[in-house]
């Protein structure tokens, strides 16, 4: 298994070790609430891993503070784990290396896993002594701001690869079903491939082999000597899709387009492929 | 505590497919469905027995996916 993942097992056994903090990681905390791995932290999303004035990634100072108040300190081994298949987990998982952490995992599976499998759960919220976290970056090498993908689409200088459900890619909604609408336009980036976030994961939610993940974005035309943007409706499906390339395929140079289809999709004038 | 008795099954809902997911912690019910595609998480509730859970969940699921609408995928 490579080494930035990490089994339900592993985390069984290693949740109390002094140099690891596990992290729930879902868009908000309810789930966190209703019982999570012993000893974990939890992180919202939407509050606490985003800027909520701008539309931007959590600023270093306020990334800084977190992990301060979560006990974490720059030598500290980060398991991630969280609902909605370890999307949001991914996504901190995406901030923590731009920001320079060196040792960040992701519990393979997520908290489907953890739940199914009949481990233990807690609701008390544990606290923890602060540490004092310095930051680095942001490493922008790892995130594709818009003009990059509209050159990149342009040019077709990059492989674009939306991880949207074909629906999404088609344009036949908006949004995944049950969820709000956020743009004005369906359809996808002209030049993207449609390689659903789904396709990285087995039935219980752990990652496929590198061998079947190789076969999936080969087969695709996706290879690891080209530069490759992936991007979905907010960024967090194309997070688990950076991984899996990064840090589970070793491509080199793949980047998240955070920004996604919310503005892709409201851009004025922007082309659009459909279907 | 652990969790107990996890269920998973799939079925259709106002057109849609989803995922019904539930199971018992402490002497609660806890149901959340998703979306079979892409997957997401969009209606929960909890309740004292699994059918209270799932009803409750099922209700809000349904609302939240008559709003969702479908869109011809050509010009």
């Amino acid at each position: 298994m490579a080494d930035v993942l990490v089994t339900t097992d592993w985390v069984a056994q290693h949740s109390k070790d002094a140099n690891v903090r596990i992290v729930e990681v879902d868009v908000d905390t309810t789930a966190y609430d209703q019982g999570h791995v012993p000893g974990a932290a939890g992180w919202n999303w939407t509050t606490e891993l985003c800027d909520t004035l701008v539309r931007d990634i959590i600023p270093i100072k306020k990334l800084e503070e977190l992990l301060g108040k979560s006990g974490i300190d720059n030598k500290t081994t980060i398991v991630l784990y969280g609902d909605n298949n370890n999307w949001f987990a991914a996504w901190a998982f995406w901030q923590l290396k731009m920001y320079g952490h060196a040792d960040v995992k992701i519990m393979d599976g997520g908290r489907k896993k953890w739940v199914a499998e009949s481990r233990e759960l807690s609701t008390d919220k544990p606290s923890f002594a602060p540490k004092t976290y310095k930051a680095n970056g942001p490493d922008t090498s790892l995130r594709a701001f818009l003009p990059e993908v509209q050159q990149a689409s342009a040019g077709r200088k990059a492989g674009l690869v939306d991880v949207r459900s074909p629906a999404e890619f088609t344009g036949e909604i908006l949004a995944p079903p049950g969820l709000p609408e956020t743009c004005q336009r369906g359809g996808h980036i002209p030049g993207a491939k449609n390689i659903p976030w789904g396709k990285n994961c087995n039935d219980d939610g752990t990652f496929k082999s590198v061998d079947e993940l190789k076969s999936l974005y080969s087969t695709q035309g996706i290879a690891a000597d080209q530069p490759v943007i992936a991007y979905c409706r907010i960024g967090e499906r194309s997070s688990l899709t950076w991984f899996v390339l990064k840090y589970l395929l070793g491509f080199q140079n793949v980047k998240n387009y955070d920004g996604s289809w919310t503005e892709w999709g409201n851009l004025v004038g922007a082309p659009v492929e459909k279907p | 505590m652990n969790a107990e008795g996890y269920r998973k099954r799939r079925q259709e809902l106002a057109g849609w497919s989803i995922e019904i997911e539930s199971y018992k912690f402490g002497e609660i019910y806890y149901c959340t469905i998703n979306n079979v595609d892409p997957g997401a998480r969009f209606a929960r509730a909890e309740g004292p027995t699994r059918e209270d859970a799932e009803a409750g969940a099922l209700q809000k699921a349904e609302r939240y996916l008559s709003q969702t609408r479908r869109f011809t995928t050509t010009r």
